[in-house]
């Protein structure tokens, strides 16, 4: 497939991997951790483990955008659905995310008890739009989730009604921010006072920084003495990035650089981050799965906006339920631990059954491990060449 | 004399006629939709017997019983519609047993304001791919429900084959050193009826390759080959079906991404989507495990046939007590083809 296929060469793969072999040193390691879902899943998916020296380890970060969406805010989407009775619209793998007593959108769509959620999965904030239009007697609602790259088209469909006039139109708002998670993750005792977890380096996200830009990580690279490379989301974006942070940790370097410059500058989507500013402004605390609360990390309506906003509209309070006390999602989402790690990992959590949300979504370091890499559990090794 | 003709009904209106309930109750306008419709369009011997049942007559060999609902939308799409699928998909089910596909049982859903234009397309549709795949569609049913009940038309479809002596197909009969086969590019069908749902255009659409297979699968017989599983990978892909396989067997396997064919404008869609193509429903595939030793020859059979040009080899069976389903990426890394959980749902980021 051209202009994708490109990033995924197994010959250009084979000679990066050589050349990351030869600039690592054999005296130490390197933790480097990708913060976006979508680098763990390329990283899965495509093997590239496999192709990194001993000595080089990844640990995934918490920018899987389902996976850092506490118990309490799908609550508040269900009881919307069902006690409310709108349409409630929103993005694939979000149906799928544990809410309380065993629930999920996915579930509330089939059903509970003798109520019937109207949840419709949507490809684009254009969609729901049409099923406002559609539905002028229902009230419909966008269960909004996501980083700072799924935020502008929210911010796009909450203008576009109100230049319409939509009236039965609102916005679950649950957008978050990357640069407050990753400063918390750095500031997070395991990280920062205990140095428990090692970490070199990051590899820094692909779509939101086309939006905000390489800018913003500028400031904690050069506090936390860290190094970022931006990367995009295919397999040789991910070792070009490792091989650049690989490059700045042996130089003592610790510099926002940018691998990704096919479409990501340094100051970002300007006339998206203004679209974003005029809708939305700074909450000043979220609950993150894992991550607890963490202040100025996310995002809300504007007031003058407020009859678009789904928590006044209709008076939705946030009540935070704990996790599982045996997911060990908050530890994984840290970096702090392994999926391997979890006890209930693979046995009562499952993608079928998922306990906790890093299960969830193929981002999820917990669903990606199982879905691509849990073989290497086991002690059996297959070694036969496939002829061709 | 009177004007008044004996039994005369106004022939269907084809053209602005739409079902309505009176179709599906047992009275006049049934009778009318079955002898305007389905009799003239599937005229055979034993559905002129006119009964509730078909009386076939006696087949040397073991008889193969395979049925499928079929339940697509949309109900036309680029290279097919329900009805031409609902004939190949149970051709196809009882071929995969090794058998030859003799007779057909149809039943209809048909949802009340169904426009009859419509359904005679369809039911064209079966006629013609059933004729050309020399079965016989010998009894059915047809039942109406009120509107909102269901979405135009389902079709169930079930069908009897016979299978010749000797001829021993079962997805318990992988065995470790075994080759792994494909009759041809894969998520064709599939990513035909997203792209239609999704309204995604392209230069040169997504056609379904729905087809039946049994002509196909006569051939590989004829070479007397050690074939030991066939599957059509339908619902859930190539990834399902060898996960079904090798769970059946007891087996584990290993693929070789860069030799599974898929066509560039079907990857090109599941790449919009965020769907893998390993995933995607094929209903003119065919997934073959043999013998090592005679991968080469079934190959060339299948190349030589219309419907496996693309035939290739993609992987070998192995012993794993997990019985995972593994693949050697084209990037150069390993992981597993894992059972698809849930529904394929698109990635956010």
């Amino acid at each position: 497939m051209k202009y994708v296929d490109e990033f995924r060469d197994g010959e250009v793969a084979k000679g990066l991997a050589v050349a990351i072999a030869a600039e690592v040193k054999s005296s130490r390691n390197y933790s480097f951790m990708e913060f976006c879902g979508g680098h763990t899943h390329a990283i899965s998916r495509y093997g590239v483990g496999d192709l990194l020296p001993a000595n080089v380890r990844m640990v995934h970060g918490p920018g899987c955008p389902v996976c850092v969406l506490p118990i309490g805010r799908i609550d508040m989407a269900m009881r919307l659905a069902l006690d409310r009775g709108v349409i409630l619209c929103t993005y694939g793998d979000t149906l799928r995310v544990p809410a309380s007593g065993g629930l999920s959108l996915l579930k509330a769509k089939a059903g509970v008890g003798n109520k019937r959620g109207d949840i419709r999965m949507v490809y684009s904030t254009l969609d729901v739009l049409k099923v406002a239009r559609e539905n002028p007697l229902r009230e419909v609602v966008f269960f909004a989730i996501g980083f700072e790259t799924t935020t502008p088209p929210t911010a796009a469909a909450i203008r576009q009604a109100r230049q319409e006039g939509l009236k039965n139109f609102s916005v679950l708002c649950s957008h978050v921010l990357t640069p407050a998670a990753i400063t918390h993750i750095l500031e997070s005792p395991e990280v920062g006072r205990y140095g428990t977890v090692l970490l070199d380096g990051f590899v820094g996200p692909a779509h939101v920084s086309t939006v905000i830009g390489t800018r913003p990580y500028e400031n904690f690279a050069e506090q936390y003495r860290k190094p970022v490379v931006i990367a995009g989301f295919e397999p040789l974006d991910v070792m070009q990035a490792i091989r650049m942070l690989v490059r700045q940790v042996n130089e003592g370097r610790a510099e926002v650089e940018n691998e990704f410059t096919r479409a990501v500058t340094r100051d970002g989507n300007l006339k998206a981050q203004t679209l974003v500013s005029e809708v939305f402004e700074l909450r000043s605390s979220f609950e993150w799965r894992g991550l607890g609360e963490v202040p100025y990390s996310a995002l809300q309506i504007r007031a003058g906006l407020a009859e678009f906003d789904a928590e006044r509209r209709y008076h939705l309070t946030y009540v935070a339920v704990p996790d599982n006390s045996a997911c060990e999602c908050g530890a994984i989402l840290r970096g702090v631990k392994k999926p391997q790690d979890c006890k209930i990992f693979g046995t009562v959590c499952t993608p079928e059954n998922p306990m906790g949300s890093c299960m969830v979504s193929s981002e999820g370091a917990c669903a990606a491990h199982y879905t691509y890499g849990r073989y290497k559990d086991f002690p059996v090794e297959v070694e036969q060449e496939v002829r061709a | 004399m009177s004007g008044v003709r004996m039994n005369y009904a106004r022939p269907l209106d084809f053209k602005q006629g739409r079902v309505d309930m009176s179709h599906g109750s047992g009275g006049r306008a049934m009778l009318q939709l079955i002898e305007e419709l389905f009799a003239a369009a599937f005229a055979n011997q034993y559905l002129a017997q006119g009964n509730d049942g078909a009386v076939l007559p006696p087949s040397a060999g073991r008889l193969v019983m395979a049925t499928d609902a079929h339940v697509v939308s949309p109900l036309f799409f680029p290279g097919g519609d329900i009805g031409c699928l609902a004939i190949h998909g149970t051709i196809n089910d009882v071929a995969v047993m090794g058998a030859q596909p003799l007779w057909i049982a149809a039943s209809f859903i048909l949802e009340e304001g169904f426009p009859l234009g419509d359904l005679k397309r369809i039911v064209d549709s079966m006629a013609v791919a059933a004729r050309e795949a020399g079965v016989a569609v010998v009894t059915g049913d047809t039942k109406v429900v009120e509107q909102g009940n269901a979405d135009g038309v389902f079709i169930t479809t079930t069908g009897v084959g016979v299978v010749a002596e000797g001829v021993l197909l079962s997805g318990d009969r992988a065995r470790p050193g075994n080759a792994i086969l494909v009759s041809g590019a894969l998520g064709d069908h599939g990513m035909a009826i997203m792209s239609k749902r999704e309204n995604l255009s392209f230069d040169a659409p997504i056609v379904s390759d729905t087809a039946a297979l049994h002509g196909l699968i006569a051939t590989l017989l004829a070479t007397g080959a050690d074939l030991r599983v066939l599957r059509d990978p339908t619902r859930g892909g190539l990834a399902t079906t060898l996960n079904e396989i090798a769970r059946q067997s007891g087996v584990g396997m290993l693929l070789e991404e860069s030799a599974i064919p898929v066509k560039p404008v079907v990857a090109a869609a599941c790449e919009f989507l965020g769907l893998d193509p390993l995933y995607v429903a094929n209903e003119g595939k065919l997934v073959a495990v043999c013998a090592a030793a005679d991968a080469e020859r079934l190959i060339a059979a299948m190349r030589a046939h219309p419907l496996g040009r693309d035939a290739a080899l993609i992987g070998t069976v192995h012993e794993d007590v997990h019985h995972f389903v593994q693949m050697k990426t084209s990037f150069g890394g390993r992981r597993i083809v894992d059972w698809l959980s849930g529904e394929q749902l698109p990635r956010i980021c």
